[in-house]
């Protein structure tokens, strides 16, 4: 005897948007269908109202565990994921040590067991020590259970070796998560360059940072015929070049995070170090090419880059604060805000925040007869104030505290475990 | 009119009248320093702490002597040798600086917004220095303070900023400053040293400087610095003082009375020829003076002083 989730909405991209009940056993969807009686389960929970997705991933997420607990553990990371919505996160490789041997990926995968079920996926090194020089041995990260590839937090430097990461990667079909970052560009920028950062005296990140390193990944792509994935996509010139990418068929993905297509640089006036973050946040422009990139599909993905940083990182002079923000815990409203200013549908804010990722990731994924149980249950109507005292995550840097927001994962189902959000 | 703020953080924040209240009072100080002894009662008790951060002896001596004549005790505190080699976080250092009891903590840093960090979570008044590349008000106070001494006013007037514009705070506080007392300000420098959107302080830009010296009623120059180089901002000191230093030559189109402005230290032969350095145009010591006197009036402002419109 299992669960039985009645009348919520069902909103499965490209598979269903109806109204019926599912049931649920042994941690496998066992049946689909309106009018399923109660006594077919032990547990009956009334969805009336509600919207019941596939389970939300994260494939972006920095779990400072092993080597920063105390700006995050898995185990806190996981709690502030379930908070969210989401039911699978992909940690990036940037801990200490690096993950970029098989024992750090052992050791986040066994953290994740003892955490409460919201599957962990590690993303596994590009390079050795991330140090741009020497590849990973990525046969012995796959059998590890690392899921993906990237150096995120630093930026490949070689296009030699990015090239032959894409080609070995490949022959273990593990899929290569890209930073875009061209660092002797950015040179010692703290903001987006721009009048802001003039005005504030700041020395500027300009847009073409990442755009440069986008377009070559790209040419790279293009060469190889082999994916990559672009993370955290914040300029508009990264958007034309994706879009024209993919119209040539190039393999290429990408994604954003929720700060990119809310906020702007404007966020960091009065040297606001809890929106200081890299890429920096842009212009208005920027802002609006990421959310036309989000309506038609160039963008595939919304992820979060939750990057935890203690106060003592963040309450010190703007050059000399971490960058990063958390995101967990807010990213769903922020996305239902898409939905409700009309730039996404329900069904393309679920296929950017669940759908897409797995199929990046090479995962299963939707409500079907027979899948794993892995599912969010969405209020739409909720409204709350975002107060970062209250977030599960260790760290509290957000730039979204005291905002109003509407929309809220209320209930979310692991391999039919479920926990409340 | 009274004087509220608790602070002063750059010229943004500072209203008109501010402005012409501390010039005002700083011309009555000015007096003070003309005498034979120089030194008031007025800021008799209260303790001033100049934080350092970043070396400066030029500003740091300034308000200094500032603090001497108006009777305040200064105690100088520079990073090198305060608990930050230590480890020591910045906000922990001003709320101990506070905690034993500083009036007035004047602060120089490398990071700009580094005093706006600062002034809301101490009691003591701020008054920054010089922040990173972002403001430096006491500076454009003191040029202000100098261009109305010698003009009468400040009102019409074109200004030319002429240099490295992206790495300087002294030309953000200016240009803001100057503009709003009614100036017309015109900047100038190479591309590589002119940063994006400096127009929306209000100025007009151009990389000529021949055009910027044209019919100016003000020339501020600014500094070099060499370590820009590895930057890329500038090919030769050579070819720089040939396309945008100042010359005799060059000064043949601007006004007749132009004045020739510098927050110092020099380089002589580079951004400006030695010549006009020190010729009857130059107004470079006067700056210095008038910086005492500035810098006087700050120090009385911000404690209150002009709730009772008494500096002497």
């Amino acid at each position: 005897m299992g669960m039985l989730i009645k009348n919520g909405r069902i909103v499965d991209p490209g598979n269903m948007d109806c109204i019926s009940d599912i049931l649920i056993e042994n941690g496998k969807i066992k049946d689909i269908a309106p009018g399923i009686p109660e006594t077919a389960a032990e547990k009956v929970i009334d969805a009336s109202g509600k919207i019941i997705v596939p389970g939300l991933i994260d494939m972006h997420v920095h779990f400072r565990e092993p080597g920063q607990e105390y700006k995050e553990t898995i185990e806190s990371g996981c709690q502030a994921a379930a908070r969210g919505g989401f039911t699978a996160v992909c940690t990036m490789p940037n801990t200490d040590p690096v993950n970029d041997n098989a024992q750090v990926t052992k050791f986040i995968l066994e953290k994740a067991k003892q955490a409460n079920g919201v599957k962990v996926y590690p993303v596994a090194a590009i390079s050795r020590g991330l140090e741009g020089k020497t590849l990973c041995e990525y046969g012995e990260l796959k059998q590890a259970g690392a899921i993906a590839l990237s150096d995120d937090g630093r930026p490949v430097i070689s296009s030699q070796l990015m090239r032959r990461a894409l080609e070995y990667a490949n022959g273990f079909g593990l899929p290569i998560i890209s930073h875009c970052e061209d660092i002797d560009l950015a040179g010692n920028g703290a903001m987006n360059e721009g009048e802001t950062a003039t005005r504030m005296g700041l020395p500027g990140i300009p847009n073409a940072v990442e755009s440069i390193m986008v377009i070559r990944d790209i040419a790279l792509s293009e060469l190889t015929g082999i994916p990559v994935h672009i993370a955290h996509v914040s300029t508009a010139e990264s958007v034309h070049a994706i879009r024209d990418a993919k119209k040539r068929g190039i393999p290429v993905t990408a994604e954003t995070a929720p700060h990119y297509f809310t906020l702007t640089e404007k966020a960091v006036e009065n040297y606001n170090t809890n929106a200081k973050m890299n890429p920096p946040l842009r212009t208005e422009q920027d802002r609006q090419a990421v959310r036309n990139g989000l309506a038609d599909g160039t963008i595939d993905v919304i992820a979060t880059d939750h990057a935890p940083h203690h106060v003592l990182e963040k309450e010190v002079e703007f050059d000399k604060a971490a960058n990063g923000i958390v995101g967990l815990e807010t990213s769903l409203p922020l996305g239902l805000k898409l939905v409700e200013e009309g730039v996404l549908t329900m069904a393309g804010l679920i296929e950017k925040m669940s759908i897409n990722p797995a199929r990046i990731l090479g995962l299963e994924r939707g409500i079907k007869v027979g899948n794993a149980a892995d599912i969010t249950v969405i209020d739409p109507d909720a409204v709350w104030t975002v107060n970062k005292d209250e977030f599960l995550s260790v760290s509290r840097n957000t730039p979204f505290h005291g905002w109003e927001v509407r929309g809220k994962a209320v209930l979310m189902i692991v391999d039919g475990s479920s926990h409340e959000c | 009119m009274y004087f509220s703020k608790k602070d002063i953080l750059d010229m943004e924040s500072l209203s008109v009248e501010e402005i012409s209240l501390i010039l005002d009072t700083a011309d009555r100080m000015k007096e003070i320093s003309q005498r034979p002894v120089k030194k008031v009662p007025t800021l008799r008790g209260q303790t001033i702490v100049l934080f350092f951060y970043e070396p400066s002896t030029r500003t740091r001596t300034s308000f200094d002597i500032a603090a001497k004549r108006l009777s305040a005790d200064s105690i100088s505190i520079s990073a090198s040798g305060s608990s930050i080699v230590k480890g020591e976080t910045l906000i922990d250092t001003a709320r101990n600086l506070e905690a034993m009891n500083a009036d007035i903590i004047v602060m120089r840093h490398s990071s700009s917004g580094a005093p706006h960090l600062l002034a809301p979570l101490v009691r003591s008044s701020i008054i920054n220095a010089g922040d990173g590349t972002h403001a430096h008000p006491s500076q454009a106070l003191l040029d202000m303070m100098t261009v109305r001494e010698k003009k009468g006013g400040l009102k019409g007037l074109r200004v030319a900023i002429i240099g490295d514009i992206a790495h300087s705070r002294v030309a953000r506080s200016n240009i803001t400053g100057f503009k709003k007392m009614g100036a017309d300000i015109i900047a100038a420098g190479p591309p590589t040293m002119m940063p994006k959107g400096i127009e929306s302080l209000g100025t007009e830009v151009t990389h000529n400087i021949d055009h910027a010296v044209d019919g100016a009623d003000v020339i501020m120059m600014l500094r070099i610095q060499k370590e820009r180089q590895k930057n890329y901002t500038l090919s030769t000191e050579r070819e720089y003082a040939r396309f945008y230093g100042l010359n005799k030559k060059r000064l043949e189109n601007a006004k007749k009375d132009v004045l020739i402005m510098h927050p110092g230290p020099i380089n002589r032969g580079i951004e400006i020829s030695h010549d006009l350095a020190d010729g009857s145009h130059s107004v470079i010591l006067d700056q210095v003076t008038n910086g005492v006197a500035v810098r006087m009036a700050l120090l009385y402002l911000v404690v209150g002083g002009g709730k009772n419109g008494d500096a002497d």
